[in-house]
C-alpha cells in the first residue's frame, strides 16, 4: 500500500496557466478598522497542478479561496485581477460567477454539511446539481450522479444514491461532497481543510481520489490545509501565507527541503519527526499579530530570528520560480535535504 | 516496572436509543425509525504506570473519546471496572472516590467549547480548587496565579474572558484549570488538534515539561501518529470499539504488528514523503451499529481467513509487552 | 471561529471587555434598534410617570365632564385645558387615558411574561437535566398545550376565573409558560453537551453548582430574547382579550379596552377614540419587536459577522 514513488501526470500541462492572480487584496470593514485579510496575492495554476497554500490560523487562507469564486460576504471587498481561462474573474458578474462555480471551479469545505442539505436525499441534490449546469435527461442525470459516487469509492451507489447525509459517516459524507464537487469535471477545485476532521486511513482515501482526477481529467487543485504532512505528500507546489501575504513559493522539494523564509523554517521545524522524538519541539516565539496592527515592513519581524534593522523596509519577493518575501533568508545547507540537519 | 496507577479491566460502554411514544407510533404507521445500540467501547482491558504517557489513537469513530470519559469519570461504564492505585472506584466510600475522581483530570478538544463565556479566566481556574477547599479565599488569587504562570500565562490576564484569548492561550487556560485541582492523571482527548503547527509544538512541549514537574501520567488521545510517536512512551490502537494492538512506542512504529496497525502507520502522511501515490482502502468501511462477525476488520484486512469471519481474535501477549488480537500470530 | 483571531491581537484591548459591553456595543451599531430603544424606553417612561404627566386622572370620575364628551383632538374643554387627543364619550381626556391605559397593558405583559418564564425555565431545565421519563411526560404536557391556540386557552380560563388585572395575568402566564419551557429545554440540551459542563462535572463540581453556574447563565440570552418579545404577544393577547370583553376591568381600562370603546364611534367620524390608543399599542408592540430582533440578532453566533 505504500509506494513512496514519484508519479508522472505533469505532462498535460501546456502554455498559459489555468489560474493567475494578480495582487488580490481582500478588506473587511470592522468595527475596530479595515482588516486586510488578504494583501496582494500572487498565484498561479496550471492544468492538472496541485498547489498547497499553507500558513496558521488566520492568516488568510479561506479568505483567498472565497475571494476567488467571488464568496466573500457584502462587508468584505476584493480588488486586484483573478484570470480563470482568460477570463478576469473580479469583474465577472454575479450571474457568470454562479456559472462558473457550478461548472468550471467547486469548493469543497472542511465541513460537508456546508455543501451538503440535511433535508433532501443524496440522489435530488445530485440530480439538481448536474441538471443546473446541463442539458440532459433526468435519466441521464442520475447516471452520471451515480457515477460520481462509484469514482470516490462509495460502495453500492444505487441504494446510496437513495439516502440521507445523516445516514453517512463523517468520512462518507465529506466523500459524497467530493462526488458533487467532481460531477461536471471542473476545470479547478478549491479544497478548503476537507480532510481535516478526518482519521488518515479516510484521509488517503479521499487523497487517492483527487490525485487520481488531477492525473487522468487533469483537473487543477487549490489544497488550502495547515497540515504540512499532507501538503508535501500530494503536493507540486507549495504557497506559504504569513498575515494576508505569500511569503514564499516553490516546489515542494524547494520550500520543504530548502526553505528560504525564516516563517515557513520555523513551521517545518515545529513538526514532530521521527529522529527527535521526546525532545521538546522547535516552536515560534510570540504570536501571530493582530491584522489591523500589523508591525511596519516585514509582517513577521517581532518574531523572526533573523531579523535586522532594514526589515523594517517592506521586503519584496526574492528568487526565481523558488521565491521568498526576504531579506534575509536561510541559507541554503551545501549537502542533503534542511529537514535532516537537526538530527 | 511499579504497580499501575490506573487499570482498565474489561470496560465497555453501550449507547442505547429507545423509541419514545411518539416514535413508536410512527414506527406502527411505518415509518422507518430504529431503536440501536452503539457498542462504543468493548471489553478494555489497560493498565497505565505512574509517570507513564500512553497514547491512543484509532479512526474516528472507534470510542477514543468514549473511553476517555469514562476514565475521566464523566461518562459511567456499562459494564467492567476502573482500578486507581488498586482499588476498584466503584467500591471507594464518597469521599475518596471524589479524590480520586479529582485526580483524573481531562483536557479538552475544542479550546472554545470547553471554557464557559461567562467566567473569566480566573474564575474558571479558581473555582474548583475553592470548591474543594484546596485553598482557602484569601489565597485564592495568588494560588490561581502560581498555576498560570506555570501554563505560561501572564496572571494579569485572569480578568479576561475566554474570547479575548488566542486557541493556544485558551488551551493553556484548559489545562491550569485541570492543573488546579492538583491530579495525577491528565486525560488529553486530541488536545492539540484544534490548534497551528507552531501553536500545537508549543502546547506539546508544555505537556512534557508539565510531565516532569509534576510527575504526571497520560492519556493522550490524537489522530496525528506524528505527535504520538513524539509524546508517548506506550502506543495502544483501537479500531471499532476494541484495543487491537499494545506496544511500546519506537517498536509499535518500528515494526507493527497489525493488520488495522500497519494500515494506520503507512497510511500517515509524513512532511519527508514527497508525491506519494495513495492507494484506496478496499472494502466497506462498517459502521459501530452493526460490527462484523468475528474479527471486526476482515472486511478490510487483505489478510483475512475462513477463521477471521467467524471467531474474534483475542488480545494476546506477542512479546514481552507487546499486545496484539490478530488470527495470524497464532498460525505461525 | 475565525473571525475571533483578528479580535484577540494582543496589547490591542487591555481593558477586560465583559460580554455585556461587548454586547451593548453590538446592539447600538444598528440605527433601527436603536430607534426602537428610544420609543421601548419612551413608552415605558410615559407608561412609569403617568400620574405625574397626564393631564388628568381618568379613574378619577370626579375629574370628568360629560359636556366634555366627544371632543376632538386640539378642542379646548370646558375646564379650558387643551385636550391634545380629544375626549371620549365620558368626556375622558384620552391622552390620560392612553397614558394609562400604557400602564396596565405594560403591567400584564410584563408580569405574566416574567411569571411565564420563571415557571418555564423551571419546567424546561429540569426536563432538560433529568431527562428520561420526567422529560417525556414535561414535553408532552408541553405539546399539548401548544397545540391549542393561546387565545381560545386564555378565553376559556378568563371564563371560569372571571375578569380582573390579576386574572388577565395567570391565564397570559399559563398561556405563555410551554414556550419557554420548550425554548429552555431546547437551549439547555445543546449547552449540556458542551465540553465545559464535562469539564464541571470531571473537576467534581456539585450538580446545583453546574446548572446554577454554568448552564444556566448560558441558557439565559436566547431566552431573554424570546421574553422580549413575548412581551409584546402578551400585550397583544391582553388588547385582543379586552377587546373581546373578558380583559381587564373597566375602571381601568388598558389600550385594548381603550380601542373597543371606541369602537362604535369609528364609523360616526369619532375615530380618535379608538385611533390613538391603537397608535399607541402599535408602537409599543413595533419597539419591543425592534429591540428584541436586534438582541436576537447579536446574540446568535451564527449571524455574527
Ligand atoms: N467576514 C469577515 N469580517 C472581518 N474579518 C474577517 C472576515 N472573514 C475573515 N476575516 C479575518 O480575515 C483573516 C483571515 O481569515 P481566514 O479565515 O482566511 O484564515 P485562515 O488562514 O483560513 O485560518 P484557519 O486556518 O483558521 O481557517 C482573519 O484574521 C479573520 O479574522
Ligand atoms: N451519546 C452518544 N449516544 C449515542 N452514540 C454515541 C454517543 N457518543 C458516542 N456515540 C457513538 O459511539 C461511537 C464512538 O464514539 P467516540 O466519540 O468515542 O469516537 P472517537 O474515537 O472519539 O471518534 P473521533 O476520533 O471522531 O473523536 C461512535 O459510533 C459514536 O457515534
Ligand atoms: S525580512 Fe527580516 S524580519 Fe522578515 S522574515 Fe526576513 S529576516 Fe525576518
Ligand atoms: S484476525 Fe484475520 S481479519 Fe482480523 S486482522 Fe488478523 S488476519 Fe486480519
Ligand atoms: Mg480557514
Ligand atoms: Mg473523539
Amino acid at each position: 500500500m505504500n509506494q513512496d514513488q514519484p508519479m508522472k501526470g505533469q505532462q498535460i500541462e501546456a502554455g498559459a496557466p489555468l489560474l493567475r492572480v494578480e495582487g488580490l487584496r481582500t478588506e473587511f470593514e470592522t468595527r475596530a478598522g479595515a482588516v486586510r485579510a488578504v494583501d496582494g496575492v500572487d498565484l498561479e495554476i496550471r492544468r492538472g497542478e496541485i498547489l498547497g497554500l499553507v500558513g496558521e490560523s488566520g492568516s488568510g487562507k479561506s479568505v483567498t479561496g472565497l475571494s476567488l469564486l467571488g464568496l466573500v460576504d457584502p462587508p468584505g471587498r476584493v480588488g486586484g485581477r483573478i484570470l480563470f481561462e482568460g477570463e478576469d474573474l473580479a469583474r465577472a458578474g454575479e450571474r457568470r460567477l454562479r456559472h462558473i462555480r457550478g461548472a468550471r471551479i467547486a469548493m469543497i469545505f472542511q465541513d460537508p454539511m456546508m455543501t451538503l442539505n440535511p433535508v433532501l436525499s443524496v440522489e435530488t441534490q445530485m440530480v439538481e446539481a448536474v441538471l443546473a449546469h446541463a442539458r440532459v435527461t433526468r435519466e441521464e442525470a442520475r447516471r452520471r450522479s451515480r457515477d460520481a459516487l462509484a469514482r470516490v469509492g462509495i460502495p453500492s451507489p444505487e441504494e446510496r444514491l437513495r439516502a440521507y447525509p445523516h445516514q453517512f459517516s463523517g468520512g462518507m459524507r465529506q466523500r459524497v461532497a467530493i462526488a458533487i464537487a467532481l460531477l461536471h469535471a471542473p476545470a479547478l477545485i478549491i479544497a478548503d481543510e476537507p480532510t481535516t476532521a478526518l482519521d488518515v486511513t479516510i484521509q488517503a482515501q479521499i487523497l487517492f481520489e483527487v490525485q487520481k482526477l488531477c492525473r487522468e481529467t487533469g483537473t487543477a487543485l487549490l489544497w488550502i490545509t495547515h497540515d504540512l504532512a499532507v501538503v508535501s505528500t500530494l503536493a507540486d507546489r507549495i504557497a506559504v501565507m504569513y498575515a494576508g501575504r505569500i511569503v514564499e513559493t516553490g516546489s515542494v522539494a524547494e520550500v520543504i527541503d530548502t526553505p528560504r523564509h525564516p516563517y515557513t523554517r520555523g513551521l517545518i521545524n515545529s513538526v514532530p519527526s521521527r529522529n527527535r522524538r521526546g525532545q521538546p519541539l522547535a516552536q515560534i516565539p510570540g504570536m501571530t499579530p493582530s491584522l489591523l496592527d500589523l508591525p511596519r515592513g516585514c509582517a513577521f519581524r517581532p518574531r523572526c530570528p533573523r531579523a535586522q534593522e532594514d526589515c523594517q523596509e517592506e521586503p519584496g519577493l526574492f528568487g526565481a520560480g523558488h521565491r521568498w518575501r526576504c531579506f534575509h533568508p536561510e541559507p541554503v545547507p551545501a549537502m542533503g535535504p534542511a529537514t535532516e540537519v537537526r538530527a | 516496572m511499579s504497580a499501575p496507577i490506573l487499570e482498565l479491566q474489561g470496560l465497555s460502554k453501550r449507547f442505547a436509543s429507545r423509541l419514545d411514544l411518539a416514535e413508536r407510533i410512527a414506527k406502527a404507521l411505518g415509518a422507518r425509525v430504529e431503536e440501536y445500540d452503539v457498542q462504543a467501547v468493548s471489553d478494555v482491558s489497560l493498565a497505565v504506570a505512574e509517570g507513564e504517557v500512553v497514547g491512543l489513537v484509532g479512526e474516528s469513530g472507534c470510542g477514543k473519546s468514549t473511553l476517555a470519559r469514562m476514565v475521566a469519570g464523566i461518562l459511567p461504564p456499562s459494564a467492567g471496572t476502573l482500578r486507581w492505585r488498586g482499588r476498584a472506584l466503584a467500591e471507594l466510600p464518597a469521599e475518596e472516590r471524589r479524590r480520586a475522581n479529582l485526580a483524573v483530570q481531562m483536557v479538552f478538544q475544542d479550546p472554545m467549547a470547553s471554557l464557559n463565556p461567562r467566567l473569566r479566566i480566573g474564575e474558571i481556574i479558581g473555582e474548583a480548587p475553592r470548591f474543594h477547599g484546596i485553598v482557602g479565599a484569601g489565597e485564592a488569587e495568588d494560588y490561581v496565579a502560581g498555576i498560570m504562570r506555570l501554563v505560561g500565562l501572564d496572571p494579569a490576564y485572569s480578568r479576561r474572558y475566554p474570547h479575548q484569548f488566542s486557541g493556544g492561550q485558551r488551551q493553556r487556560v484548559g489545562i491550569a484549570r485541570a492543573l488546579a485541582v492538583k491530579p495525577d492523571f491528565l486525560v488529553c482527548d486530541e488536545s492539540v488538534a484544534a490548534l497551528d503547527v507552531s501553536i500545537q509544538a508549543q502546547i506539546i512541549n508544555l505537556f512534557m515539561r508539565l510531565r516532569e514537574e509534576l510527575r504526571l501520567t497520560y492519556l493522550f488521545i490524537s489522530h496525528d501518529l506524528g505527535v504520538v510517536e513524539h509524546i508517548s512512551d506506550r502506543t495502544v490502537i483501537m479500531y471499532l470499539g476494541r484495543v487491537v494492538e499494545a506496544a511500546p512506542t519506537p517498536e509499535l512504529f518500528a515494526a507493527p504488528n497489525h493488520p488495522y496497525a500497519r494500515a494506520l502507520l503507512a497510511e500517515s502522511p509524513r512532511i519527508d514523503t514527497r508525491k506519494r501515490a495513495f492507494a484506496p482502502i478496499k472494502g466497506e468501511i462498517p459502521s459501530p451499529l452493526a460490527p462484523p462477525p468475528g474479527c471486526t476488520f476482515h472486511p478490510r484486512c487483505p489478510h483475512a481467513m475462513e477463521r477471521c469471519r467467524r471467531e474474534a481474535p483475542a488480545l494476546r501477549e506477542i512479546a514481552p509487552g507487546r499486545l496484539s488480537a490478530c488470527h495470524l500470530n497464532d498460525v505461525t | 471561529m475565525t473571525a475571533t483571531v483578528g479580535a484577540t491581537g494582543q496589547g490591542a484591548r487591555a481593558r477586560a471587555e465583559t460580554p455585556m459591553a461587548r454586547f451593548a456595543a453590538e446592539f447600538a451599531r444598528s440605527r433601527t434598534a436603536m430607534l426602537g430603544l428610544l420609543l421601548m424606553v419612551l413608552v415605558v417612561g410615559s407608561a412609569l410617570l403617568a400620574p405625574l404627566i397626564a393631564p388628568q386622572d381618568p379613574y378619577d370620575l370626579a375629574q370628568l365632564d360629560i359636556l366634555d364628551g366627544m371632543l376632538a383632538p386640539l378642542a379646548e374643554g370646558g375646564s379650558g385645558a387643551t385636550h391634545w387627543l380629544g375626549t371620549d364619550d365620558q368626556g375622558r381626556d384620552m391622552l390620560s387615558g392612553i397614558l394609562y391605559g400604557l400602564r396596565t397593558s405594560l403591567l400584564v405583559g410584563v408580569s405574566s411574561t416574567v411569571f411565564g418564564l420563571a415557571l418555564g425555565l423551571l419546567v424546561g431545565l429540569s426536563a432538560a437535566y433529568f431527562g428520561g421519563w420526567v422529560d417525556t411526560v414535561i414535553m408532552r404536557i408541553v405539546d399539548i398545550q401548544l397545540s391549542f391556540p393561546a387565545i381560545l386557552v386564555a378565553l376559556i380560563l378568563l371564563a371560569l376565573l372571571g375578569k380582573g388585572i390579576d386574572k388577565v395575568i395567570i391565564a397570559l402566564t399559563t398561556v405563555q409558560w410551554a414556550y419557554y419551557a420548550r425554548t429552555v429545554r431546547g437551549t439547555a440540551l445543546v449547552e449540556r453537551r458542551k465540553e465545559y459542563i464535562e469539564a464541571a462535572t470531571c473537576l467534581a463540581l456539585s450538580h446545583g453548582r453546574i446548572v446554577r453556574r454554568h448552564l444556566l447563565p448560558n441558557c439565559l440570552p436566547p431566552l431573554i430574547v424570546v421574553a422580549t418579545v413575548q412581551v409584546a404577544h402578551a400585550i397583544a393577547l391582553e388588547a385582543t382579550l379586552s377587546f373581546l370583553g373578558v380583559g381587564v376591568p373597566v375602571t381601568q381600562p388598558s389600550l385594548g379596552m381603550l380601542i373597543a370603546s371606541g369602537y362604535q364611534y369609528m364609523l360616526s367620524g369619532e375615530y380618535w377614540i379608538s385611533v390613538f390608543p391603537g397608535i399607541a399599542l402599535l408602537v409599543t408592540i413595533v419597539a419591543i419587536n425592534l429591540v428584541g430582533d436586534r438582541m436576537r440578532d447579536v446574540l446568535n453566533p451564527r449571524l455574527s459577522r
